[in-house]
Order: structure tokens, then C-alpha cells, then sequence
């Protein structure tokens, strides 16, 4: 084999490998959902509401057999598929969660208690409550859960079998059977990023519900960026 | 050592040092210092410290095995400084090295001292594995611990009597993906996320976890289990001073392990006794709805939930756990 052409196969291979080592790290590392800010011209201490909905799937992504949450853009209106959101530090943060599907109980019923909430309770439609026995009747569909700042809120699924036949299909949902879950707590004073997570085993097709979804960040898991 | 001890004189008229001499008495002070040192000075800053009587045993141990490791390391170091400095290459001196031989007595010595330390060591490891529970372990002994403080609770029965000082706190450590419960059966089996225990009191920790495998490490009080799906493990330990405990979980478990840690107390018998009936208190309402208090929790099943999803006829994902392999929904 003459010089220049091992030459060029050596420099075909290193661009290969070069380019190999790229896409890995765009696509798989530096890839991931959008950060809806709520934080943005709101001053420190001041309150900011966001609003949340949880669809029993999506088919916005390759994955439409999954559970996900979507977050509510405040500037456009429009939901964006991804779990990761801004607020300000210090600020009192009313939440709305639009729980579209349907109950699933609880692994451990200790979370259908709420904790964390300015008053201890959230409401469900409009009625307060500070506990969901998921166990007890058909109650509880996700959580709403940031371990780092105790907050943990169980979200209210529709309760009655024909809604839960007849959950919304097609994602984001606008329409179909659901409850409004409000609660309210305060962000921390100082800046930091806080996982958030649900604690229904709702990784459908994995191990006990314990996978998929649950893992990863954009469907059932994310962080709250507490930013001043 | 023999062969350079006995080398030729460096120069006529010159006699060799006695090398061996030399080093030993240089190795005897040093090692006295440092084991002084590792003793003394460093000893009490050992982890995981003394807050309970686990971490305690832990650093009595690691505090052992520096004092008796210190010597070796520090004969090592003088041999090899030593030679450096005395035998080194000095200008001029173009001549061959003396010839080394092997030395029977000294490779004896050294085979047969290095052979005691380390029997020692292994017999002082396997005595204080079972000199008390959690005494130089700290860590789980299964659902059956051979090594068990006066009083050890281990059936579901004895666990759940009343409290009393005299005898261990039981406490169950629920892990799950990715937050420590802490159950306190003998307070009406309340649970919490706050690890609370009281001073001077065997603290009995059955750990088990209801999602995937975690490790329960309680650092300062030098306790370090695994909790496994199905299975009890039991480990123990005694709080002897008052003091902070950090929790945290020691085996990857997915997404947000690293996060996975929280807090809690070493508090007095009096401060304890009123958090727990506070406690009870307070979750009293959440924990009418718990399971009943056993040893492990199935994470496949919930016999409780029967009567309520045939009732509203739901299966699969509307109502009920998804099963482990490919689960349908309704």
C-alpha cells in the first residue's frame, strides 16, 4: 500500500472516529428538553405562577407509551414537553397541575400526604385536602415531588371508571376528564437546582413500574432552577 | 540489608558504619512518632468518629491497623531514603558495587514478621466482627443476626410492643427511588422522613427497600446496610453522644442517586420520647393509611388494593401496578 493512500485511510479513521465522538456528545449529552423560565423580569421575592399538566401519554416524542409532564410556557402559552423550570429565589410559587390520568396507587401510601405547601394542603378542585389514600379508592394519578425542600403533592387523577376509560389521547391534552390541583410554597432563598420527581411507579413496560419515565428527565422527573 | 551492611570499607583506614544499627535505632523513633501520632493526634479524627458505638468500633479498628501498619510503612520508607543518601553514586567512583547475596536470616525475619502482623491483624478483625453487635462492622447481618444486643426484637410481634428505654428502638428503614423512610413500629408504626434516635439506647435498624436494591448509610453512626427488595436486614448500633447523623444511600440506584440523602439526630432519651409521640401525632392521619407494619413489603402486590379495583373494575395501568414483564393497558 503506497504512502498516500495509508495516509488517507488513517485520516478517514480519525475523522470517523473524530466525528463519531461528536455525535455522541451532541446527541446524547448535550441534548435535552427546554428550561421554561419563570423567573425572567420577576424580581427576587416576588410570586410566580406556573402550571403543569400530566398526560397519561404523549405523542409528541418516541416514546408515546410513556407518562410525561408538560409545563406551561408563560410567555407563548403554548406546552412544551420537558420537566425543567425557573423561579425566582425566594419566591412564592403558585402551582396548577392539570392531572389528566388515570389513578394508579401509590407504592408507599406515606405520599399521599402533603407536605411543603404553604398551609399544608393543596386543593382538588377547588376543595382543600392534606391527604389521598390511593389505597382506599381510585385517588391519586401522579405526585408532584421536591425531596430537597420537603415538598411532596399527591396529584388527584379523575376517580370514576368511565373517566379513567376515557383519558385524554392525544398530547398535550386540551380536553378530556381531569382535576385541577393548586398548592402554593415557597421557593428557596438562595440559588440551586432541586430534582423533582413523581412517586407513582408509572414506568410502563419496566420492572414494577420503577423505569422509563420515572427515569428520565422530560417525562416524570426534573428540576426546579432556583435562580436570583 | 546483610550485603550492604557487610560492605567492603570505602576507603583505606575507613571503617563501614554499622548500617543495620543505624537504621533500626532511626526506624524506632520514627515509629514510635508516628504511631504516637496516628494514636493521639490523628486517632480521634478517623472516620466515621464516635457519635455511636458502630462508628466508634470502626475508628478503634482503623486506628489498630494504622498503628500496626505505620511501622512497616515507615521501615520501608527509611530503607529506601537511607539507601539513597548513604549508598548512593558519589563523583569519581567508577567501581563495580559489591556482589548481593540472599540472606536467609534476614528473609526469615521479614516473611515471618510480616506473616505474624498480618494473623494478627486477621484475628483482631475476626474478634472484633463479633465482640458486640455492629462492633466493628456496623453493617447488616441479614433477618437472622448472629450477634445481638440484650432485648433484640426481630419478630413483627416484638417489634411492635410498646417502647420501652430498656430495650433497642426499633426502627425500619424504607428505601425507595429516591427518599429514606424511617418507620417507628413501636410508636403505632408511624412513619416519617427524619431520622430521629435516642442516646445511650441499642438502636435495632431493619432495613429493606420496596422499589429497586439501596444501601442505608448512616455515616456517623456507623452503620452501613444494604436494603434490598424482600428482605430484612438488620443491623445495630449504640448513639453515645448527641450529635447529627447524615444519611445516605451507597448503591446506584438510578437517576437521582446522588441525591438521595437526608438528615437527622442523636437527641436525649426525654427530647426523643417527646419527637416520637409528636410524631405520632402528626402523621397520625397518613398512617391509617400505611400498610400493616412488617418486616418487608412486596413490591409487586397489595392485597389491600383488590377490594377497591374490581369494585371499579380497573386493571392493568388505570388502578393498579404495572406487572414486571410487559404490562397491557386497559
Amino acid at each position: 500500500m503506497s504512502l498516500p493512500v495509508r495516509v488517507g485511510t488513517l485520516l478517514v479513521a480519525f475523522l470517523a472516529v473524530v466525528g463519531g465522538v461528536i455525535f455522541v456528545v451532541i446527541h446524547f449529552l448535550l441534548a435535552g428538553p427546554p428550561v421554561v423560565d419563570y423567573a425572567a423580569g420577576v424580581a427576587p421575592g416576588q410570586p410566580v405562577s406556573i402550571m403543569l399538566q400530566e398526560d397519561p401519554q404523549n405523542t409528541v416524542s418516541n416514546h408515546p407509551d410513556w407518562v410525561s409532564y408538560f409545563i406551561k410556557d408563560p410567555k407563548t402559552g403554548a406546552w412544551v414537553h420537558t420537566t425543567l423550570f425557573q423561579v425566582p429565589a425566594g419566591s412564592r410559587v403558585n402551582v396548577t397541575i392539570l392531572g389528566y390520568d388515570g389513578c394508579t396507587p401509590l407504592r408507599n401510601p406515606f405520599w399521599g400526604m402533603v407536605t411543603g405547601t404553604i398551609g399544608g394542603v393543596e386543593d382538588v378542585n377547588g376543595s382543600p385536602v392534606s391527604v389521598l389514600n390511593s389505597w382506599a379508592s381510585c385517588s391519586v394519578g401522579h405526585t408532584f415531588s421536591i425531596p430537597g425542600i420537603g415538598l411532596n403533592v399527591p396529584v388527584a387523577s379523575p376517580t370514576t371508571l368511565s373517566a379513567n376509560k376515557n383519558v385524554c389521547g392525544l398530547s398535550p391534552c386540551t380536553s378530556g376528564p381531569h382535576t385541577t390541583v393548586t398548592f402554593s410554597f415557597n421557593a428557596p432563598k438562595s440559588d440551586g437546582d432541586y430534582f423533582w420527581q413523581c412517586r407513582v411507579p408509572c414506568g410502563l413496560g419496566y420492572l414494577d413500574g420503577f423505569g422509563g419515565p420515572m427515569q428520565t428527565i422530560g417525562f416524570m422527573t426534573g428540576q426546579m432552577e432556583v435562580v436570583s | 540489608m546483610a550485603a550492604e551492611t557487610s560492605a567492603p570499607a570505602t576507603g583505606a583506614g575507613e571503617r563501614e558504619p554499622n548500617h543495620g544499627m543505624r537504621i533500626f535505632i532511626i526506624w524506632l523513633v520514627l515509629a514510635l512518632a508516628s504511631d504516637l501520632l496516628i494514636w493521639f493526634v490523628l486517632g480521634p479524627h478517623l472516620p466515621p468518629g464516635d457519635l455511636a458505638s458502630a462508628a466508634n468500633g470502626q475508628q478503634f479498628d482503623i486506628k489498630v491497623m494504622s498503628a500496626m501498619a505505620a511501622p512497616v510503612m515507615v521501615f520501608v520508607l527509611i530503607q529506601f531514603i537511607y539507601s539513597l543518601i548513604v549508598w548512593r553514586h558519589r563523583e569519581g567512583d567508577e567501581e563495580d558495587g559489591p556482589p548481593i547475596h540472599g540472606n536467609t536470616r534476614v528473609q526469615v525475619t521479614w516473611i515471618t514478621l510480616t506473616t505474624v502482623i498480618v494473623l494478627c491483624l486477621f484475628g483482631f478483625g475476626t474478634y472484633e466482627l463479633v465482640n458486640g453487635p455492629g462492633a466493628g462492622a456496623g453493617s447488616g447481618e441479614g433477618p437472622s443476626p448472629i450477634v445481638n444486643p440484650p432485648g433484640a426484637e426481630l419478630t413483627v410481634a416484638q417489634q411492635m410492643a410498646p417502647y420501652s428505654a430498656s430495650k433497642p428502638l426499633v426502627i425500619q428503614v424504607i428505601a425507595q427511588q429516591w427518599r429514606f423512610t424511617y418507620r417507628y413500629p413501636q410508636f403505632g408504626g408511624f412513619e416519617t422522613t427524619y431520622l430521629a434516635v435516642p442516646q445511650n439506647q441499642w438502636v435495632e435498624f431493619d432495613v429493606t427497600s420496596i422499589d429497586v436494591i439501596h444501601d442505608f448509610w448512616a455515616y456517623q453512626l456507623g452503620v452501613k446496610a444494604d436494603a434490598d427488595p424482600g428482605v430484612n436486614n438488620v443491623a445495630y448500633t449504640k448513639p453515645l453522644q448527641l450529635g447529627s447523623i447524615t444519611v445516605r444511600c451507597d448503591e446506584l440506584c438510578g437517576l437521582w442517586h446522588g441525591a438521595m440523602y437526608d438528615y437527622g439526630s442523636v437527641m436525649t432519651q426525654s427530647a426523643f420520647q417527646s419527637w416520637a409521640t409528636a410524631s405520632q401525632a402528626h402523621f397520625a392521619d397518613v398512617t391509617k393509611m400505611l400498610p400493616p407494619y412488617a418486616t418487608t413489603y412486596d413490591p409487586t402486590e397489595i392485597k389491600q388494593l383488590g377490594t377497591v379495583l374490581v369494585k371499579l373494575g380497573l386493571t392493568g395501568a388505570g388502578g393498579g401496578y404495572y406487572p414486571p414483564n410487559d404490562p397491557s393497558q386497559p
